[in-house]
């Protein structure tokens, strides 16, 4: 009796459970303090149900007649808000006091930087329009840089949205792969506008494109115009008449295409410009379409990739793939 | 011109374009392209390393046809040289110690755009640690934050995509910040260029110009970068990011992406703005400040989580909380400490998190503590390694992480009046708290027991133990050798300005 | 604290700025996702607005050489013009990946709040 008392005398103690919790025997925490690992969650109800369930929640926890404290807190929280919306406004208010006039020709960065690419710009690049000129010769890594992240924003949006090809029979979602669901099909106004007006916008494009360093414009205006008449043209005819020459195929040919070309253009450049070698591209006359040495391809390489990656948001957006 | 000199420009080129040609390629032959690249340009920054030991001299490299303020320009020193070829490492043993757990988590039709997020993730980290440009580094903070969070949710589960939203809306408030203040110091020098720009700024704050819009220039891009590199109160996004991503994406993330915001900051600080600068500007107190708050705090909450991935997330909270407060002794040695901390928390930090995956991987999946009683037994290279992680975080000598602190201790006693107590006394007590959270998991992770996982069979691949090799093996050479490291590092700095 | 001298002269800036707070503070703060990403668009505009107002000389035309004039004080300052075409990119590109996270957690969780899919992600742990 008196050995039975004591060893649950002893559980109690201290050591005890310092001992058992060193030899791992049990956790003294656990079933007390630690939450046990349960079944995953899972939820068989269908989104609607879900929704409704949802609301009503809701609608019982923001009653604002009854629950104060609620009703507190988001009005403390609009308060803060506000308060630090203003406090950012009047430093930024007080930077801006302090800096340079606007307009003012005699300005810090009016410097001997500009002032080369407006002088010698044409010379040195062929390109009418100065700002080409910069972004896609003086400043050319910037650019190079900048359409990798338009190529890797494209990279995660496949990993969110894509939806593979072999899951395709069992995905869950499939509503939202059937895109047909919530629009009209084959809408005549629609068709009968998209058929004049699609082709004006890809010619637009194309010139915009062409003429970017000869007047305002470049890859990526011209890139973007070209991307929307697609999403026209998908939005009149439906993904079966894009499928026809616009796949993933296509779109993957297209972007390594031209970014490879970007990438090894300009590191020809690079290379030769560092190591004082002649790059040997003519220039041409400042003016004519064929001028300007790389930009012209560059630009064409550049309007590319905009597109199609324009296209592919819309297509991955909308469906899940193209 | 060397030959040598155009390694910076090929190591970036060749990363950017391997990234579009994975594009093209399945999954093994990415993974094979990709480790060919790193291997290659860790090669190759090893080269570019001992040929400017040699000359001692940083040199710039144009990048184009027109000379600097014009066209773009890189940069390269003993530290960026050393950065580059310890970052490469790091990705490599990464990359091959997590790779079986790659193949599991990974759907088999998206492995390839894993590399090329890899790839471009390597060239945007060169480019920060190389260019001598502004806007340059802005663009590259962008791909570098989008390939993160590329890292953190290809992993597909509600954790990571909650994770990688909260990554992405903390890092473009950052970005938004980064970018503010580079449009007002341009607004207010005229220059993208970095050292153009330090001329403009040290003349500007001789004469007394644009003082207000010099300070809130420097204020914002230290807490954008501050931000994005997860600095104590902007740190909650890190645990569920580290804590659920795949191991590989978890070590990369925490040893080289936010290093390389930090690397990013300290050349913004010595070339951008100048030190003196920033010293007058008393921004360095409040990165001071914060970055003692996050030692403590990180560590506190890493003793309360349960879960080991998420404890070492926790940890590096406190770990960056140690380079902030080294950058914020500002002194030439605080700095020192902080860039051979980079290192070393690099180091460690990806070593603990690829050996808790081959713990967790013996316990049925499970990151709980309770179910990794007696892991070590179970797969015995796993806890070698993983204690070795923990003796040089807690900071046994021997190991890296003792001569970081070393250097902190030793840096804060000089020239930093004000600051050597809190230093000292926060040192101490993040120690000790390192000490009990790790060494209650070590301790767990030995005790014998016999539990259902035993019989389960281990799979021991090549790779994995491998790179737990190398990883240890670096470890203690940091650890040993430091002397050689510190003065490459004093170099590198003095190079800087 | 004082306000400098060229406030008044900087009015385009002054709105630009408090663009900027408005959609930094609706990043920070809203709880829907879908106003945040607004956010984000607005704070990046504001800088674009600030970064072309800063390109800007008064008197002069775009930098794109009519007539042969290559005289600096023809044209404004290319800079910021360039700088803005990277900046939007850049934006479009971070938009589309925010977009795209959101439509994936709205699927998983129907909901746009993120501390309720926080909460509802600590319920599906337990």
């Amino acid at each position: 009796m008196s050995r039975l008392k004591e060893s649950e005398r002893y559980k109690k103690t201290w050591a005890y459970r310092f001992f058992r919790w060193y030899r791992g025997e049990k956790d003294p925490f656990l079933g007390e303090v630690e939450m046990k690992a349960g079944n995953p969650y899972k939820d068989n109800r269908s989104a609607e149900e879900l929704m409704l369930e949802k609301e009503a929640i809701m609608n019982k926890v923001y009653d604002m007649d009854h629950n104060k404290e609620i009703k507190l807190f988001k009005f403390a929280y609009g308060i803060i808000s506000a308060i630090f919306c203003l406090a950012l406004t009047f430093v930024l208010l007080l930077m801006v006091s302090y800096s340079p006039k606007t307009g003012n020709p005699g300005n810090p960065n009016e410097n001997e930087v500009p002032a080369r690419y407006i002088e010698n710009g044409l010379q040195e690049t062929g390109a009418v329009n100065i700002v080409t000129g910069m972004i896609l010769d003086y400043r050319a890594f910037d650019t190079l840089g900048e359409s990798h992240v338009l190529f890797i924003a494209t990279i995660t949006v496949f990993i969110l949205l894509r939806i593979d090809k072999d899951e395709k029979g069992k995905e869950k979602d499939r509503e939202e792969a059937n895109d047909r669901n919530y629009e009209p099909k084959n809408d005549a106004i629609l068709q009968g506008i998209a058929i004049i007006i699609v082709p004006l916008i890809m010619i637009f494009g194309i010139y915009v494109i062409l003429n970017g360093h000869i007047s305002p414009g470049g890859g990526f205006s011209g890139g973007a115009i070209i991307g929307a008449g697609l999403i026209l043209y998908l939005n009149a005819f439906g993904f079966a008449k894009t499928e026809r020459f616009f796949t993933e195929k296509t779109y993957k040919i297209i972007c390594f295409c031209s970014l490879s070309f970007y990438c090894l253009a300009k590191s020809y450049s690079f290379f030769t410009g560092a190591n004082h070698l002649e790059s040997g591209i003519p220039l041409g006359t400042p003016g004519a379409i064929l001028s300007s040495g790389l930009i012209l391809p560059l630009n064409i390489c550049v309007g590319l990739v905009v597109a199609c990656t324009m296209y592919a948001f819309y297509a991955l957006f909308r469906k899940g793939g193209f | 011109m060397d030959f040598v000199q155009n390694i910076p420009f090929f190591s970036i080129l060749l990363s950017l374009f391997s990234g579009t040609v994975t594009s093209m390629l399945n999954g093994k032959w990415a993974k094979r392209v990709n480790a060919f690249v790193i291997a290659f340009i860790g090669v190759m920054s090893a080269v570019l390393l001992s040929y400017l030991l040699r000359t001692k001299e940083s040199y710039t490299f144009m990048m184009g046809h027109f000379p600097a303020p014009w066209g773009n320009e890189i940069r390269a020193g003993v530290l960026e040289a050393l950065m580059a070829l310890f970052f490469c490492v790091i990705m490599l043993l990464s990359l091959i110690g997590g790779r079986a757990h790659l193949e599991e988590e990974i759907a088999p039709g998206k492995q390839n755009l894993y590399y090329i997020l890899i790839n471009l993730l390597l060239s945007s980290l060169l480019a920060l640690i190389y260019t001598n440009d502004l806007f340059t580094a802005y663009v590259f903070v962008e791909i570098n934050t989008i390939s993160a969070c590329g890292l953190i949710m290809i992993r597909q589960n509600g954790h990571t995509f909650e994770a990688a939203i909260r990554y992405m809306i903390m890092s473009l408030l950052g970005s938004g910040l980064l970018l503010l203040g580079i449009c007002i110091l341009y607004d207010c020098t005229g220059h993208l260029l970095m050292s153009n720009i330090k001329s403009a700024v040290t003349v500007m704050s001789i004469m007394g110009q644009y003082h207000v819009p010099l300070v809130v220039a420097i204020a914002f891009i230290c807490v954008g970068l501050a931000i994005k590199s997860a600095l104590f109160p902007f740190h909650a996004w890190l645990p569920n990011a580290y804590g659920y991503s795949t191991a590989s994406s978890a070590a990369i993330l925490s040893s080289l992406v936010s290093k390389g915001y930090i690397f990013l900051l300290i050349k913004i600080c010595y070339r951008v703005i100048g030190w003196q600068v920033i010293l007058d500007s008393k921004v360095i107190h409040i990165l001071f400040l914060f970055g003692l708050c996050g030692m403590i705090m990180g560590s506190l909450s890493a003793i309360q989580e349960n879960d080991i991935r998420r404890m070492i997330a926790f940890s590096s909270i406190a770990q960056i909380g140690y380079i902030y407060m080294g950058i914020g002794l500002g002194t030439f040695e605080g700095m020192t400490a902080s860039v051979y901390h980079i290192l070393s928390h690099g180091a460690t930090k990806s070593l603990l998190f690829i050996a808790a995956v081959g713990l967790t991987d013996v316990s049925g999946k499970s990151k709980k503590f309770i179910d990794l009683t007696g892991a070590a037994y179970r797969n015995k290279f796993a806890g070698i390694a993983f204690t070795v992680g923990s003796l040089s975080m807690v900071g046994v000598p021997g190991f890296s992480g003792f001569i970081s602190k070393l250097l902190f201790g030793t840096a804060c006693v000089q020239n930093t009046p004000y600051k050597m107590l809190p230093t000292l006394i926060c040192l101490g007590i993040s120690t000790i708290l390192n000490a009990i959270y790790f060494m209650k998991t070590v301790i767990r992770i030995y005790t014998p027991i016999k539990s259902s996982y035993d019989k389960m069979p281990v799979k021991k691949t090549f790779g994995y133990v491998g790179a737990l090799v190398c990883f240890v093996i670096l470890n203690i050479v940091l650890g040993m050798c430091s002397t050689p490291i510190v003065s490459m590092i004093q170099t590198g700095l003095k190079m800087f300005s | 604290m004082e306000f400098g001298p060229n406030l008044m002269a900087n009015y385009g800036e002054a709105v630009s700025m408090i663009l900027f707070a408005i959609g930094f503070t609706n990043l920070l703060l809203q709880k829907n996702l879908i106003k945040k990403i607004i956010g984000l668009n607005i704070m990046d505009t504001a800088t674009y607005l600030f970064l072309a107002l800063k390109g800007y000389i008064q008197g002069r035309t775009a930098p794109i050489v009519v007539n042969g004039v290559q005289e600096v004080e023809a044209y404004i300052n290319p800079i910021p013009a360039g700088l803005v075409l990277t900046g939007i990119v850049v934006s479009v590109s971070v938009s589309a990946l925010m977009l795209s996270l959101t439509i994936r957690l709205y699927r998983r969780y129907h909901t746009l709040d993120l501390d309720e899919i926080s909460t509802l992600l600590k319920k599906e742990e337990n």
